[in-house]
């Protein structure tokens, strides 16, 4: 005789007991300083420059890269998730702080003082927005300032996301030169570049200190209604942390008026042009500076790998516990109660239909960046197979079985445990599987909210244009899909019982 | 021991069971009969309580059965539904001994009781671990007959268990099943379609037709004194295996 039914009890507890211990095992000593950057080079190396001195200084710093546009840097700042981060001044006053109409460096300091912040006084580089285009048509066209594109209504502009919806970009550029084009399309600022070359857009906005302005050599058009602000670069920081970490603040405003216009161009450079990593390029620009010896330490690709599948699989497994803890249940009244059943899977349904990218954005104002905003996030899209999953193992039960079971004088309960989850097994094993495989994938965007994760090198290697780091995270978060639709083929044997599989051989 | 007072059920438009009342007497075989529709698995249904009923009310053992009381009542019924209602996730032994190991029931009791119902049943001891989908019709009706009787209940509700086996194996399994009866006397109800089988088993016959009971009474009464033209019909209408040759050449 078999006895199978709470073996699937105890294969949730394992799997949950594993959730919580990966959970432990991701769990760093708490640093004392969060840096942020924003999700372009210059960003990410400014970054890394502060993480070092902060390091230099004996802070336990670490550096969230690549977390995202202004907003949300801004959002994580102000919250405290993050301590410090790299940004312009122009973007202060123009785009966060545009209502208030700030004129002078005083104004801006009380401002930021206000909310709780402060500001380095200006690392030195003016990062100004410009607009750029080839060279071969920009002398075909006769184009060389802003206000000659309204002689040509027909060029197609390719903007980065950011500068299409700011305050000081696209829409006021527009207002104060007049500008007539109707397609402007919105990419990736790293990808802008490419779609120049091929021909795809016309017109793109440039960085002043991109590298791939020299690079390939562009035509910067003259911003000759001088619409654009300067954009010093400074670092913004919370005023506690100078209680907190005095050694990191001090460290870091050694930083100002050190990094001129050419040295952060060269940076860049450095990095998308030569693929240095910006760690390294951080590095030496240090040493160079500030005579500060920092070896960069350079993660092995084991030690990497590593660190970001315990990240990865962090996510997944506390998401995915979550999600059968609650699905089940969910499943179970579904398939008993015909009306709110009904409302449950229409609700489980539509949160599927969301996409999974504005998920995670969404997540942001309720619980900021990092691990919890992706859990949450993957936790609601992992509801639906395994809902589906348990209602439909349950629903699909022959009548007579649970005739025989309810004639037997089991109560409710007891069916539940003895029969009809036992014989609802497969298909609510297959829902979690479903779940796990889909969650693995869409694990890889928690990247985009400072999540890590196998994302992390995905979103770089986008930023970059390097394949080879794209792979980084594409590679194994496809093999631990595998793995894992494997490991639940193999609980299938263990978990559906017996009879359950002969008769669906038969 | 069992009785049905003025219980009537529909189904939304469909009337089951026009009101009727009757009375299972103890350690006989009654048998439900009627075509196709007539509302026999409901008045089983109304007996263990899995129905309840528009009106009226069933007693069990001088005890009105309740949607409260009807899951402890139906450990003092066995029940065996025509094919389908065993658990395919358990064996057979399994199957027969759920309901014993649920309530507690000690590993030494529960075996002895479960070779003696094999035995009983002349159901082979190896095959209790064997799946349902690995036995034959024949089989699975002998271990549902024992997962019925696995308590030793006090009345035994038997709805079509021999419907869909082939005559060999259902003449074989009749012989077994009333053997089974009389050893162990107790308080039978079986649901068929056949009135050789219905005679074959019971004590009493209950013929049905559309929700009502035309006649109660042994075969002998109904075949001499058929309470209504349709007994006598019903009766007439199973074809005997030499009609076809008595007719001759058409
Ligand atoms: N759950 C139900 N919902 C709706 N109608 C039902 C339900 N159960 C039974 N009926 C209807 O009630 C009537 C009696 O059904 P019942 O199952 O008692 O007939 P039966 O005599 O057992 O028939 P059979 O010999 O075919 O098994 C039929 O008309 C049937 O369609
Ligand atoms: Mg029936």
């Amino acid at each position: 005789m078999t006895r199978s039914p709470p073996l699937v009890a105890i294969a949730l507890l394992a799997w949950l007991l594993a959730g919580s211990l990966a959970a432990g095992a991701a769990e760093p000593p708490a640093p004392e300083v969060r840096i942020g950057s924003k999700k372009f080079t210059e960003s990410v190396v400014l970054g890394e420059i502060a993480l070092h001195l902060t390091r230099s200084a004996k802070v336990r710093a670490v550096h969230l890269r690549e977390l995202g546009g202004t907003r949300i840097l801004w959002n994580a700042l102000l919250k405290g998730e993050i301590d410090i981060y790299p940004e312009y001044t122009g973007t202060l006053r123009q785009e966060i702080l545009s209502g208030l109409d700030i004129r002078t460096a005083d104004a801006l300091e009380r401002a930021l003082a206000d909310r709780g912040l402060r500001a380095s006084r200006p690392l030195g580089f003016n990062n100004t927005y410009a607009l750029g285009m080839l060279p071969a048509m920009a002398d075909r066209l006769g184009v060389e300032k802003i206000s000659d594109l309204v002689r040509h209504p027909g060029l197609k502009f390719g903007f980065s996301n950011e500068f299409i919806d700011r305050g000081d970009g696209w829409p006021s550029l527009r207002r104060r030169y007049g500008l007539p084009q109707a397609e402007v399309r919105g990419l990736d600022h790293d990808l802008a570049y490419r779609g120049l070359m091929g021909g795809g857009i016309d017109v793109i906005d440039l960085y002043a200190t991109d590298a791939e302005i020299a690079y390939y050599g562009l035509t910067v058009l003259t911003d000759d209604l001088r619409h654009f602000p300067a954009y010093d670069a400074v670092y913004l920081y919370r005023a506690d942390l100078t209680a907190r970490a005095p050694g990191a603040v001090a460290a870091l405003l050694r930083l100002e008026g050190r990094i001129g216009q050419a040295a952060m161009t060269a940076m860049n450079a450095e990095v998308k042009l030569k693929g240095v990593a910006e760690t390294k390029v951080a590095a030496r620009f240090l040493a160079k500076t500030l005579g500060l010896d920092v070896t960069a330490p350079v993660e092995g690709f084991f030690a990497r790998l590593w660190r970001r599948t315990v990240e990865h699989l962090t996510l997944v497994a506390i998401s995915l516990s979550a999600a059968i803890v609650l699905s089940i249940p969910l499943g179970v009244i579904a398939a008993r109660r015909r009306t709110l059943g009904q409302v449950i899977l229409a609700v489980v349904g539509v949160i599927q239909t969301i996409p999974s990218l504005a998920l995670l954005v969404f997540m942001i104002p309720l619980l900021g960046i990092g691990g919890p905003p992706a859990i949450v996030a993957l936790f609601l899209y992992s509801l639906l197979p395994i809902v589906r999953g348990t209602y439909t193992g349950l629903h699909d039960i022959p009548l007579p079985i649970r005739t025989s079971a309810e004639a037997l004088g089991l109560a409710p309960a007891a069916r539940l445990r003895l029969v009809e989850l036992p014989m609802a097994s497969r298909a609510i094993l297959s829902g979690i599987k479903t779940s796990a495989v889909i969650n693995i994938g869409t694990a890889t965007l928690g990247a985009l909210i400072g999540a890590g994760g196998y994302g992390q090198p995905i979103l770089t290697g986008i930023r970059l244009d390097d394949v080879n780091l794209i792979l980084e995270g594409a590679v194994p978060a496809a093999l631990l899909a595998l793995i894992v639709q494997g490991m639940f083929e193999l609980a299938e044997r263990l978990l559906v019982p017996k009879g359950l599989r002969l008769s669906a051989d038969s | 021991m069992l009785e049905l007072i003025d219980v009537a059920k529909s189904f939304g438009p469909t009337r089951a069971l026009a009101p009727l009342s009757l009375e299972i007497r103890p350690r006989k075989t009654t048998v439900l009969i009627g075509p196709s529709g007539c509302g026999k698995s409901t008045l089983i249904g109304l007996m263990n309580g899995l129905i309840r009923p528009d009106r009226g009310s069933v007693l069990f053992d001088s005890t009105a059965v309740t949607a409260a009381n009807s899951a402890l009542i139906r450990r003092r019924m066995g029940y065996v539904i025509q094919d389908g209602g065993l658990f395919p996730h358990l064996d057979a032994g399994a199957n027969v001994t759920l309901m014993a190991r649920h309530i507690g029931w000690p590993k030494a009791k529960i075996e002895a009781r479960l070779e003696e119902l094999a035995d009983l049943t002349r159901f082979p001891r190896d095959a209790l671990a064997r799946y349902p989908v690995q036995l034959s019709g024949g089989q699975r009706q002998r271990v549902s007959l024992m997962r019925g009787l696995m308590l030793d209940p006090e009345i035994l509700l038997l709805d079509e268990p021999l419907g869909a086996l082939d005559p060999m194996i259902r003449s074989e399994l009749q012989t077994d099943l009333k053997a089974v009866f009389e050893a162990l006397n107790k308080t039978v109800v079986l649901v068929t379609h056949d009135i050789g089988e219905a005679g074959f088993f019971a004590d009493v016959i209950v013929l049905m037709r559309e929700g009502a009971i035309v006649q109660t009474g042994t075969l002998r009464d109904l075949v001499d004194s058929p309470a209504d033209p349709f007994v006598t019909r019903f009766i007439n209408a199973q074809r005997a295996p030499f009609d076809a040759l008595r007719g001759g050449p058409q």
